[in-house]
């Protein structure tokens, strides 16, 4: 075990694989001589060369077709956006062509690719730069999504999203690249569709993915003080979605919040609730209560932009709500 | 011909450029008999003329297809364009790319697909070469370097890009053959395509089948400038060929798939052709955005089966009973095509869910619609055919 920073587990993953398997390559903007607008591909360039390591002009619609093109010939493309938000140029390549193309093609034409980068907000980056963009991916059959909390998930998801034969987006955070944790040495992968209880508890489970996980143990945490013992379940991979993990904590805590930093029309929440009354409707105590962003463009100004983002106090009250507190 | 076009001349390196070569065809030291048909043998004369006349019954016999319901949803016909199918496809090697948007059943054909399975993918069965889950606008064989069929115009521009890419990446000697229809030059795709192929200097040549009009909208009237000038600003050789004249094409596209193949970088090709037909099935010939003898005057006079029929007539290659010996045998191959596909069967039910993932991961669920999964393996929910919730199915 290391301790990494969760952009030096994404670059130790992309190494991992890329040290395997010669067809994997790394294309978008500023990911060679600027080492990542993230500084994520650091040193990859050095290492593998401007066949591998690609600095592509800044034309999302354009080299997200030409990965998507590659992919369809057996290469293993890591396709980088510098945030999801540029990557709504590209949705007709990954929803018409990469998640159709295997099914239309009647299983001829797999298309192996991953698309990385971050999502959601950081800070006061205003309403272009902070939309978390999980729905557009996930929403649509033939596309896989993962959403690393910490630099270990990061490092074993991004290196299972490379080597999965599905396309694959893996959606970071612009405000967990700095983030510290101990990471496997060595090969490390971990399966898709293995949700990850981040913190067991009895009373209420915090169901979430990606950075707000952080925020979901805050909430555990100041709940705990007011001996509410909350289960934090990370579901690390929305699809395949692990169902199992999600009825297992409903059934011992029968009461749940959904919590996600997009919008919450068609969100990924909805879709949670929408299993949870299929199929665990019996276990339930409370409706499932979602948190999620303001139903508003993320606003510049500080103070607005704290009152939009779903945050701890939310998440307690949330909780409280469904324990009839 | 536009600034553009002639400074991409220029760039060429070997001496003439294609487009420099086409005018040359008029040279008065080649002898007629060559000049005229390309230099091409009898038998390779006759082979075209068949293909193309296989092209045009193929695309008729579709037509009454889907007059009678045997075929759905949107079919777009290339009658009228035979002589680019054949003229540019059929110089290629057999492992060489081809990428198309829509209007995409002859092309198929030319690079080995069979008409029974172009057909069968028509009539939705199992047969069709995309398993009856493509249709008229996603034919694909890869086996034969078929690689479709692509419905959003333009979409296929990038994908094309990145086939040339990945040969490329391998070190390969194959080029991909990328085609467009005229109206998808105007979306961004292409032009991001084409700088990245400059860029990278891929091995690959854009082909627009310029046929004058997008749907029902003339070129002229959404382009700002000719269609030459669309590849100048990336530094990409433009060059105009009459898509009607197959010999012109064939030879055209032989001598420029192989300077692609040495290392020319990208090219583009401006196909001068016309649709007899409407945009789709439901549209009309002529009418609305064309007159009636405006289509009149092109089937009359620049049809490709006719104008290479005349030429092997008039040079005393061809007799009226081998052209109707030819015609046969492309219409007996249409009309086993539609017998072959009408007797395929419909896919089989259970397969639904084959083919959204190639890979279902051992944990997790993939699909979400609270349903049965076939069975199998494709259920996606990783935990095979007796797993008791799979598929939202629990309870």
């Amino acid at each position: 075990m290391a301790e990494l920073t969760y952009r030096e587990a994404l670059n130790a993953a992309m190494c991992q694989e890329m040290d395997r398997d010669d067809s994997v390559f790394l294309m978008g903007e500023e990911v060679a001589e600027y080492d990542g607008a993230y500084k994520v591909s650091r040193g990859m360039l050095e290492r593998y060369g401007d066949r591998r390591v690609v600095d592509s002009p800044i034309s999302e619609l354009g080299f997200t077709g030409l990965c998507v093109g590659a992919a369809m010939a057996g290469l293993r493309p890591i396709c980088e956006f510098m945030t999801f938000n540029f990557s709504i140029l590209a949705l007709d390549q990954v929803i018409n062509s990469a998640a159709k193309m295997l099914y239309m093609t009647n299983g001829q034409v797999p298309v192996p690719i991953v698309f990385r980068g971050p999502t959601g907000a950081a800070l006061q980056l205003s309403a272009q730069h902070s939309q978390a963009c999980e729905t557009y991916y996930v929403h649509a059959p033939g596309v896989k999504l993962v959403t690393p909390a910490t630099p270990a998930d990061a490092k074993g998801l991004l290196a299972a999203a490379i080597r999965d034969d599905d396309p694959v987006a893996v959606m970071e955070g612009e405000l967990l690249y700095n983030v510290r944790g101990e990471v496997p040495d060595g090969e490390y992968v971990i399966p898709l569709g293995v949700a990850d209880r981040k913190r067991s508890g009895d009373d209420v489970s915090i169901v979430t993915h990606g950075k707000m996980v952080h925020v979901a143990l805050q909430a555990a945490t100041a709940l705990a003080r007011e001996e509410i013992e909350a289960d934090v379940l990370d579901l690390r991979s929305i699809r395949p979605l692990d169902v199992d993990a999600i009825l297992e904590s409903v059934a011992r805590t029968n009461r749940v919040v959904y919590l996600e930093e997009g919008w919450p029309f068609a969100g990924v929440g909805a879709q949670i609730v929408s299993l949870i009354q299929d199929e665990a409707f019996d276990d339930l105590d409370a409706p499932v209560v979602r948190v999620t962003q303001a139903d508003v463009p993320m606003p510049y100004a500080k103070n607005l932009e704290q009152l939009a983002k779903p945050g701890v106090k939310a998440v307690v009250d949330a909780c409280k709500r469904v324990l009839y507190l | 011909m536009a600034q553009g076009t002639r400074t991409a001349t220029e760039r060429m390196t070997d001496g003439a450029g294609p487009g420099e070569n086409r005018s040359g065809a008029a040279d008065g030291s080649e002898p007629a008999a060559s000049r005229g048909l390309g230099g091409f043998t009898r038998e390779e004369l006759h082979a075209l003329l068949a293909d193309m006349l296989l092209y045009r019954r193929f695309e008729e016999k579709a037509e009454e297809a889907y007059a009678i319901g045997k075929i759905g949803g949107f079919c777009h016909l290339h009658i009228g364009q035979e002589g680019l199918a054949a003229g540019s496809i059929k110089p290629l090697r057999d492992d060489d790319l081809v990428i198309t948007a829509y209007r995409e059943h002859t092309q198929a054909i030319a690079k080995g697909i069979s008409p029974g399975a172009a057909m069968a993918e028509l009539y939705g069965r199992v047969d069709g070469c995309s398993g009856g889950r493509g249709g008229s606008m996603h034919l694909f064989d890869t086996t034969v370097g078929f690689w479709g069929g692509h419905g959003i115009v333009g979409g296929q521009i990038p994908l094309g890009a990145g086939l040339a890419w990945a040969i490329k990446y391998r070190g390969g000697d194959q080029i991909c053959l990328c085609f467009m229809g005229d109206a998808a030059v105007n979306q961004g795709a292409f032009l991001e395509a084409l700088n990245m192929s400059a860029i990278w200097h891929l091995p690959v040549i854009y082909v627009v089948e310029n046929n004058g009009y997008g749907m029902g909208t003339a070129f002229s009237r959404v382009s700002a400038t000719e269609m030459e000038a669309r590849s100048g600003a990336y530094g990409i050789p433009a060059n105009t060929v009459n898509g009607q004249d197959v010999v012109e094409t064939y030879r055209f596209f032989e001598e420029l798939a192989e300077q692609v193949r040495a290392g020319a970088g990208p090219q583009f090709v401006n196909a001068v052709t016309y649709r007899f037909r409407g945009h789709s099935m439901s549209d009309p010939v002529s009418g609305t955005y064309r007159s009636k003898e405006e289509v009149d005057s092109h089937v009359e006079a620049q049809d490709p089966i006719k104008i290479l029929r005349d030429r092997l007539m008039d040079a005393g290659l061809l007799t009226q009973e081998e052209l109707e010996a030819l015609d046969a045998e492309a219409r007996a191959l249409s009309d086993e095509a539609a017998d072959f596909a009408d007797a395929s069967p419909l896919p089989d039910p259970s397969t639904l869910y084959d083919h959204v993932y190639a890979e279902i991961n051992q944990h997790g669920r993939l699909f979400l619609d609270g349903r049965e999964h076939g069975s199998g393996d494709t259920r996606g929910d990783g935990r095979g055919a007796s797993g008791g919730a799979a598929g939202g199915t629990h309870g």
